[in-house]
């Protein structure tokens, strides 16, 4: 069987999303580091120019979710249950990059907190706490 | 107020398809009245989030709510100069939407101050009384100074 690596690169490559964003991920071991190239239709504000918060807050989830398929073993896809986005400055019109901490793994419910940043990984620009469901079978 | 809603109307079109990212998601404005605002978005190939389930992507639902927050927003305070900032978006996912539809948004700026508006959202893919996310947004004013 494929490592966790190879399959989240796979399930990255076939989702249609991640490649209208142009997402990819990179893996160091279990650390994964999300990079989101900058594109001019990834802009929400064109006075500064600056990356559409949803954006912002998609590349910031992805991360999130990413990292739980990383770290969790073979089974359903991780539900998002509730995030909370925090916008901390501007993203500007450069390559970006995220990576998630899984504060909390239970059965059935995971915390992550993720960070994204530009230039320096300790000046964040947005950063995002999310809870998100494991196993849909118990609660559905 | 006079010309109250040729500004809206104004507001409206630009904030529905100015940005580069609506645009490319083909955001369709729907609505917009003091204090509120609402967006829809089709479903599209290129925008699906699942590939084994055709649902369309949840980040997609997050753009638009994030944009139809920033619509109320800016139709909460249409006729004063001020640009915004989210400074947070929570956003609670009730469900995915149904495979291969589009979502609609509509958001509330409940509450604006001198320098922050206040806004709900709801988002639902074909009953508005079966939500599939709602969100809750804080936005800081940036008025020109004087």
């Amino acid at each position: 069987m494929s490592s966790p690596g190879d399959q989240l690169q796979a399930f990255l490559e076939r989702t249609p999303y991640v490649r209208f964003l142009g997402l990819r991920a990179e893996l160091s071991g279990d650390v994964l580091t999300a990079v989101l190239a900058f594109s001019p239709h990834l802009v929400g504000n064109t006075f500064i120019p600056a990356l559409h918060g949803g954006v912002i807050g998609a590349f910031l989830e992805m991360t999130a979710l990413a990292q739980l398929f990383i770290v969790q073993p073979p089974g359903p896809r991780p539900k998002t249950i509730d995030v909370t986005i925090e916008y901390l400055k501007p993203g500007r019109a450069q390559t970006s990059y995220a990576r998630a901490q899984v504060r909390k793994i239970g059965r059935r419910i995971a915390n992550v907190h993720v960070d994204a940043w530009q230039d320096d990984p300790n000046q964040p620009f947005a950063a995002l706490r999310g809870h998100f469901l494991l196993s849909t079978d118990e609660l559905s | 107020m006079s010309g109250g809603s040729n500004i809206l109307n104004e507001l409206a079109e630009r904030m529905a398809n100015a940005t580069p990212h609506s645009e490319a998601l083909g955001f369709r404005f729907i609505s917009v009245s003091p204090g509120r605002g609402s967006i829809a978005v089709g479903w599209r190939e290129d925008l699906v989030g699942d590939p084994d389930t055709q649902v369309i992507a949840g980040g997609v639902v997050t753009s638009l709510l994030d944009h139809t927050c920033g619509l109320a927003m800016a139709a909460a305070a249409a006729d004063q100069p001020f640009s915004t900032a989210t400074l947070d978006l929570r956003i609670d996912y009730m469900r995915p939407a149904a495979p291969r539809v589009g979502v609609t948004a509509e958001a509330h700026c409940y509450k604006l101050t001198r320098t922050i508006g206040f806004v709900r959202a709801e988002a639902w893919d074909v009953e508005r009384s079966d939500l599939i996310a709602t969100a809750q947004a804080a936005f800081v004013l940036n008025r020109p100074r004087t």
